[in-house]
């Protein structure tokens, strides 16, 4: 059972690249074979390697945490479509522990981290209590939070001279003390954005796998996502587990957005929050993530490095003259395609039955 | 058809079956549930590819790859769960596939004039613009019905289609069963009661484990014949039920009401009532009268208006499902599906659902899944549950019957001293019937306080100790079944009074 979700997603990938290479095909023939070679590794393989490799473990760290908070919140019955404005509210706690919190010494990062899981949770908690409480549909209640995630936090950080840094138009740095520490692991992966991010992701994705599968919670928080009533019935109290999903499931995306700024950044720079009227994608990149991941927590570990390394391919793609967009298209081709590989494992299963019956 | 085999892993569900359907008959196809007749009946309908056996119509050998084909050759079928969509009308319903057209646009005023001919010609009383989900389950089905009559299907499967009737609608169906029949429709019956194969089908074909056990005139056999053969062994309608002597009060209602947050009506409405322990006592009436909403604020699914609930005596009214179950309250509940098992989840999570929370089964918060399992094998051996893989099948891939065994066993291995049956066998057939009944029984003598709540009259006169009509919410009569009758039952259960 686990090797064929593991096999179907395989297939996904493929279909769907090859999906992707007809587009760029399409797009320019001359390009397109040395480009899709490009993106499928062609640009790691570059004296610059372990820079290259660092930055893709870097940027794999929060799309992990990302695809954790919607397939965490996907098994227990919900859709957390609102990942990216728990993850922005994520990353405005954490930063603004990461400016003002320079009494905290060594301990600034953490509290930054931690800071910004509860403001992901707040923000998860919202539609989770409108839910529970009078039956709004998570769909809907964190698209909007989205938005107001997103502008509160705009006004907050513009309204604030700490904060904002008006030429560029984007957060100030933050403390050295607040960014995740990146110990020998910049020794090895010289000049690359990696950090200790990538550890706590995947120390997440542990904790999320035990939840689920080893805890009475877990079962519990399952059980209302797969049957309402019959939680109802056997004495679990849904309203209360439905709301706690949200709220982890709002914590890991605020995580995320910890991991994504709260990081040093290639050049000791750190990753600074533009300031603009647009949502983050890194939410709906965790839809992704978790839907080619099938909502397991180790799958999931799995399809955000995959999805991190085409989408760095994507970019390095674009000294063809590629555009980077193909990299979105190739994505939504993979997920359409893991949609349909159950079907298509199910026909070619039958087909190759078939054939050794006769 | 014809030495049809049709085979699912792990499982043959038709084994060379033969069938023959002669013009103008009810032909009744009686079997256990996972006998093989909804597969059988679904492979005629093109829903399943059989892996051998042929199909012949008028002598003529057809291939039927889906239902468009069966639609082709007059095949029609009305499936146990309606195949209706909600928000359309009757008359759209009845369109839906077979549109009739004038140009571009659906030619209604046609079709409503055949659809009102072919209803007043069978008798099938609808009321053509309503909305399907306004109306009652016996008029879904006689849409059903009028659905398979304007695609001029001659040969009409029912899948146990009085399963989700109630008495009256039971004879109302058998009376357009007839009309069809005399209009020279052939008529394929699936069920597992007997006294509607006994009052409606000519022939009769038994099912047993996937083969045919036998073809018999109607007329020719009698109820007892037909149940040895389904079942293979001797079947007992009679039960022991010794007599007990009380041991207290298990359950008590005080004033119950429920007021419908809708429509402001009581539902249920100032009911009182005692189970002792040792004692069967046995809610009857006609459906949608306050029974389901007294068992779901029994069980603590909804919250009471006024009154109160004691379970052994100690008031539960304001205390949460986990607590009333704990303190000793089992619940089989009336929609399996919905209220009593996670379909989705694997069968042993479904047979710890009460208990996973206690000790041994849950330490510190984590799961003990060895004795999950253990617990439920025990189970599944010791209630003789049914399925492919063991503990880890896949729950709804269980039978109907095994389905409710799997409860049953949940419940009554809770231990509880209270139980609240629910709508127990609906749906079930002979075998398991049966068997559940004795399970019941057995519980009472073990000294359990049993509210049964049921649809069927018979079950409430063989089991209870004392029974309780509810009519409009309100409980009226109390009735001690060896003296009394359906009869009379039933004239309480429609409101009357016994001059």
């Amino acid at each position: 059972m686990k090797n064929q979700a593991f096999l179907s997603s395989v297939v996904a990938i493929i279909l769907g690249l090859l999906f992707g290479l007809l587009i760029m095909i399409i797009a320019n023939p001359f390009t397109a074979i040395p480009g899709f070679f490009t993106m499928i590794g062609g640009w790691l393989m570059n004296p610059e390697f372990l820079r290259r490799f660092g930055d893709l473990i870097f940027l794999t760290g929060p799309l992990i945490l990302t695809g954790l908070s919607v397939g965490f919140a996907f098994k227990t019955g919900l859709f957390n479509i609102g990942a990216t404005g728990q993850y922005t509210m994520g990353m405005f706690a954490g930063v603004w522990i990461g400016i003002y919190g320079d009494i905290l010494g060594p301990l600034q990062w953490v509290v930054a981290f931690i800071a910004a899981m509860v403001a992901g949770g707040i923000w998860g908690l919202i539609p989770g209590l409108l839910k529970a409480k009078f039956n709004v549909h998570e769909v809907i209640s964190s698209i909007m939070l989205n938005y107001i995630g997103m502008y509160t936090v705009n006004m907050w950080i513009q309204g604030d001279a700490n904060l904002f840094n008006i030429a560029f138009s984007k957060t100030k740095a933050i403390d050295l003390n607040a960014y995740i520490p990146t110990t020998f692991l910049r020794e090895v992966f010289t000049r690359s954005a990696i950090d200790l991010g990538i550890v706590l992701a995947i120390g997440f994705s542990i904790l999320i796998y035990f939840i689920l599968y080893k805890t009475g919670f877990g079962f519990e928080l399952q059980t209302v996502g797969n049957n309402r009533y019959a939680a109802k019935y056997s004495g679990i109290k849904e309203d209360q587990s439905l709301i706690l999903s949200m709220v982890i499931a709002g914590a890991l995306a605020g995580a995320a957005g910890a991991l994504y700024f709260l990081a040093k950044g290639s050049i000791n720079s750190g990753n600074q929050y533009s300031v603009g009227n647009e949502l983050l994608t890194a939410g709906f990149d965790g839809i992704a993530v978790a839907l080619l991941g099938q909502s397991h927590p180790f799958g999931i570990v799995l399809s955000a490095f995959f999805i991190s390394f085409i989408q760095r391919g994507g970019y390095f793609m674009q000294t063809l003259g590629i555009k980077v967009e193909i990299i979105d298209v190739i994505i939504a081709a993979i997920i359409y395609t893991s949609a349909m590989a159950m079907l298509v494992k199910d026909t070619l299963l039958k087909y190759f039955k078939r054939g050794g019956k006769k | 058809m014809l030495d049809i085999t049709k085979i699912f892993p792990g499982v043959i569900a038709n084994d060379q079956i033969n069938l023959s359907l002669n013009r103008g008959e009810i032909h009744a196809l009686l079997g256990e549930n996972g006998a093989g007749k909804s597969t059988l009946m679904s492979v005629l309908f093109g829903l399943y590819i059989p892996e051998s056996g042929q199909i012949k119509k008028n002598g003529q050998v057809i291939q039927i790859k889906n239902p468009n084909d069966a639609n082709h050759y007059g095949i029609g079928m009305v499936h146990q769960h309606f195949k209706l969509v909600g928000v359309f009308s009757v008359l759209d319903n009845i369109l839906l596939g077979a549109e009739p057209m004038k140009g571009v646009v659906i030619d209604r005023q046609r079709a409503r004039k055949e659809i009102l001919a072919l209803s007043n010609q069978y008798k099938l009383a609808i009321d053509i613009d309503a909305k399907i989900e306004d109306i009652s389950v016996g008029m879904q089905q006689r849409v059903e019905i009028l659905k398979m009559l304007y695609r001029k299907n001659d040969i009409l499967i029912f899948d146990e289609p009085t399963a989700v009737l109630t008495p009256q609608e039971i004879e109302e169906l058998m009376k357009i069963l007839k009309n069809l029949k005399a209009e020279g429709k052939s008529i394929l019956f699936i069920s597992h009661k007997l006294n509607e194969i006994m009052a409606v089908s000519d022939r009769v074909t038994v099912l047993r484990k996937g083969k045919s056990v036998g073809t018999l005139n109607t007329n020719e056999t009698n109820p007892r014949v037909l149940s040895n053969l389904m079942v293979g062994r001797e079947i007992s309608f009679e039960v022991d039920k010794p007599e007990i002597k009380s041991q207290g009060i298990g359950l008590s209602v005080r004033q119950l009401t429920y007021v419908s947050p809708r429509t402001k009506k009581s539902i249920v409405n100032q009911v009182s009532f005692d189970v002792n322990r040792g004692e069967i006592v046995g809610l009857a009436g006609i459906e949608g009268n306050g029974q389901s909403e007294l068992a779901y604020l029994i069980a603590g699914l909804l919250k009471p208006s006024q009154g109160q609930i004691l379970i052994k005596n100690q008031d539960v009214t304001h205390l949460s499902v986990r607590k009333r179950n704990d303190l000793g309250l089992a619940h089989i509940p009336e929609d399996r599906h919905k209220y009593g098992l996670i379909l989705d989840a694997p069968l042993y999570q479904n047979l710890t659902l009460k208990k996973y929370h206690l000790n041994p089964f849950q330490k510190r918060g984590i799961i003990q899944k060895k004795k999950w399992l253990e617990l439920s094998s025990h189970l599944i051996n010791r209630f003789d549950v049914r399925s492919g893989k063991g503990t880890q099948s896949l729950t709804r891939s269980l039978s109907g019957g095994n389905q409710q065994k799997s409860i049953i066993a949940r419940e009554i291995d809770s231990n509880a001293d209270v139980m609240l049956a629910v709508q127990l066998t609906r749906g079930l057939d002979v075998g398991a019937i049966e068997y559940i009944h004795s399970q019941i029984l057995a519980q009472r003598n073990e000294g359990k306080a049993i509210l049964m709540i049921s649809l069927e009259l018979e079950e409430i006169m063989k089991l209870s100790d004392r029974i309780l009509v509810m009519y409009e919410g309100q409980i009226v009569a109390e009735l001690n079944p060896k003296q009394t009758n359906k009869e009379m039952i039933g004239l309480y259960m429609a409101g009357g009074k016994p001059s």
